[in-house]
């Protein structure tokens, strides 16, 4: 095996190898340090982990193709709770009243829509403007959380509808209904990333921008359809979550944004763009997850969690410098 | 007007129009509320913008000089929670030291990984502003901070003190406003900063050493940061741990109001103070005539677009961007 390949081996299985590493230390650890007599690896634990990593590992899909696509999103935190306030106040909206449980695809496609529209905002600034995305969306974060204040003041918005709660709560073939919904959101953005046109435009023009336009790419629309995607998949998130939970307040999905994109780049996703791949991405939502459970687990106070998951995130952009660092100077000899 | 054509109108709005934004605003302000330009309430927003106002100095610095920190809001909170806890422990003359200390050596971690081992600073201080609110907490045990006895210590006089009229945060902010500009416009490392962050490579050839004028915009940086930290602490006497939250977007809208590009190479010191009274006083005059707080969320996001598309508008010569 050649140097090289060892590399991207290295770089393509870190995140996966450093899964298996926290499972083998919570379930040591755990052992020795855990106050409940519950294995760390019990299965029904495990269907849990995937249930409460579906918020942040959905949008974190969205947030990999605009990374790739040389962009970031500041933004997804402000929109996930529009939306979520959206699908809650509007089930309890007058003239949806004679539709019973009709209501729900309603508010759901209202909900989500206003996600798409708050994303298509996002994209035709920093396609029109030309304003760097970083800005733009740092802007429309502070503009889209006031947003979320003017519609209903500091209240928190509640409303609490049983057959969307019985449906958020269902397990089909064992998997819960928010499991199911990053499934199919990583399996349908893979293939966008992978097998259409689109993605593989979104990579070329992240990877060199100058490039993709001298090779007839138009990079606007791209942009543009990326911004939607994480928009819907941002008010998707929300769906599912708040489907169950049922109240909404205005602080909520503060932070996201910085949880999001740290599993991103625990993924291997490159902040300059051109290289990322979901499957990766999949691996990072799931190690983050993963390490506040086992570290909940063997009794640490949660707020050692973000401690560590601050060191590592450096930790991992420090080996990933070397790793490259190694992959270029072969490249010169 | 004789000479003055369209394109020189153009030109000026976009070269100052953040200041002639500032000043419209401040006019119809005015004229919806009388209030707004009296004394007392320009004193008030000046105060209150003083510690928003002195972490911009420093990320002034880290911004011209091409780099990001996001890691200001959960550092002043570290600093804030570790001056109230050792000032009960060992007395405020040796805590402020101490906590000083403390937070330069946070930035000073900073500044290695960015500038020594030149990793991607978003995602360093991304990381820091998650590591350092987990240290904060473990630090304190989760509980707020509080001094026992708020009524025999001096230590308040950072916050709440005045000297000859003026309160003494709006003094420590126009005292580090003229050092730091000072040193950004008129020393050799001042220039060495912009030239790292106009062209990095540029100044390596030249013999700029990167490494260590980047470190140095961290230290700066964490310096200004525990000082706001002292003026938070000695204003409220007891703090949450959360008290720094938000605050790095904040300081990072005032610093790009102030017309800073992201990419480095760009800003001022006097700038960011603009950006920072921009901000101060939109939040003031919103609440004078009778908004609630967060609609100055959904303003500073319109003015902050604006300001930055006037900005790269008037480089490129168009208004439209020339993405296809």
């Amino acid at each position: 095996m050649q140097a090289g390949t060892l590399s991207s081996f290295l770089k393509r299985g870190a995140i996966w190898g450093f899964i298996v590493l926290e499972l083998i230390f919570f379930t040591v650890a755990g052992e020795f340090l855990s106050l409940s007599d519950k294995a760390f690896m019990d299965v029904d634990n495990m269907l849990l982990l995937f249930k409460q990593s579906a918020p942040i590992g959905i949008i974190a899909m969205g947030m990999t193709i605009i990374m790739v696509n040389g962009n970031i999103d500041l933004s997804v935190g402000a929109t996930y709770a529009i939306s979520a306030i959206v699908l809650l106040d509007s089930m309890t909206w007058p003239v949806f009243a004679g539709l019973g449980d009709w209501v729900i695809p309603i508010s759901w496609g209202l909900a989500l829509l206003t996600g798409i529209l708050l994303g298509a905002l996002n994209g035709l600034i920093v396609w029109k403007t030309g304003v760097d995305a970083f800005i733009v969306t740092l802007g429309s974060m502070l503009g889209y959380r006031g947003l979320v204040f003017m519609y209903n003041g500091e209240q928190p918005t509640s409303h609490l509808n049983w057959t969307l709660v019985d449906f958020a709560e269902a397990q089909f073939l064992g998997l819960h209904t928010a499991t199911w919904f990053l499934l199919i959101v990583t399996a349908l953005i893979w293939l966008l990333m992978n097998r259409t046109v689109h993605g593989r435009n979104a990579y070329a023009i992240g990877d060199n921008r100058t490039a993709a336009i001298n090779a007839g790419i138009r990079v606007g629309p791209h942009m543009m359809i990326n911004f939607v995607i994480i928009g819907f998949l941002a008010a998707l998130s929300a769906v599912v979550f708040y489907s169950e939970s049922g109240s909404v307040n205005p602080n909520d999905g503060e932070l996201y944004e910085l949880w999001v994109i740290t599993a991103v780049v625990l993924g291997g996703t490159k902040l300059t763009g051109g290289a990322g791949s979901i499957v990766s991405t999949f691996g990072g939502v799931l190690a983050i997850q993963l390490l506040r459970k086992g570290l909940a687990h063997i009794g640490a106070d949660t707020e050692t969690v973000n401690l560590v998951i601050g060191l590592i995130l450096i930790a991992v952009l420090f080996l990933d410098r070397q790793l490259n660092i190694k992959g270029k100077e072969e490249l010169k000899v | 007007m004789a000479g003055l054509t369209k394109s020189d109108i153009g030109g000026f709005l976009a070269r100052q129009g953040i200041l002639v934004a500032f000043a419209l605003f401040i006019i119809g302000f005015t004229l919806a509320n009388a209030r707004f330009l009296a004394p007392d309430n320009v004193m008030g927003v000046v105060r209150s913008s003083a510690i928003l106002g002195v972490i911009a100095l420093g990320v002034t610095f880290v911004v011209i000089s091409g780099n990001l920190d996001l890691s200001v809001g959960s550092m002043m909170s570290f600093s804030t929670i570790v001056v109230l806890d050792l000032h009960d422990k060992i007395g405020p003359a040796l805590a402020i030291p101490a906590m000083f200390a403390m937070t330069l050596c946070l930035g000073a971690f900073i500044g290695f990984l960015v500038g020594y081992l030149r990793l991607n600073s978003l995602i360093v201080t991304l990381g820091m502003l998650s590591a350092i609110h987990g240290l904060t907490l473990t630090y304190s045990g989760g509980k707020n901070m509080d001094i026992a006895d708020k009524e025999g210590t001096w230590f308040g006089v950072f916050g709440q003190g005045e000297l000859l009229g003026i309160p003494v945060p709006i003094l420590l902010f126009v005292l580090l406003a003229s050092l730091f500009g000072l040193v950004l416009s008129k020393t050799p490392y001042g220039r060495k900063v912009y030239a790292v962050g106009g062209n990095g490579t540029a100044a390596t050839f030249s013999g700029i050493r990167r490494a260590r004028i980047v470190f140095a915009c961290y230290i700066i940086s964490s310096f200004c940061v525990a000082t706001a930290g002292l003026i938070q602490a000695s204003r409220s006497l007891g703090s949450q741990n959360t008290v720094g939250q938000g605050l790095e977007l904040e300081v990072l809208a005032a610093v790009i109001l102030g017309g800073a590009s992201l990419l480095g190479g760009s800003g001022t010191i006097f700038k960011t103070v603009i950006g920072v009274l921009i901000l101060g006083f939109i939040q003031n005059g919103l609440l004078l005539v009778g908004l609630q707080f967060y609609v100055q969320f959904v303003v500073t996001w319109v003015i902050i677009i604006l300001a930055v598309w006037l900005d790269v508008a008037a480089k490129r010569g168009k208004l439209w961007s020339t993405i296809a």
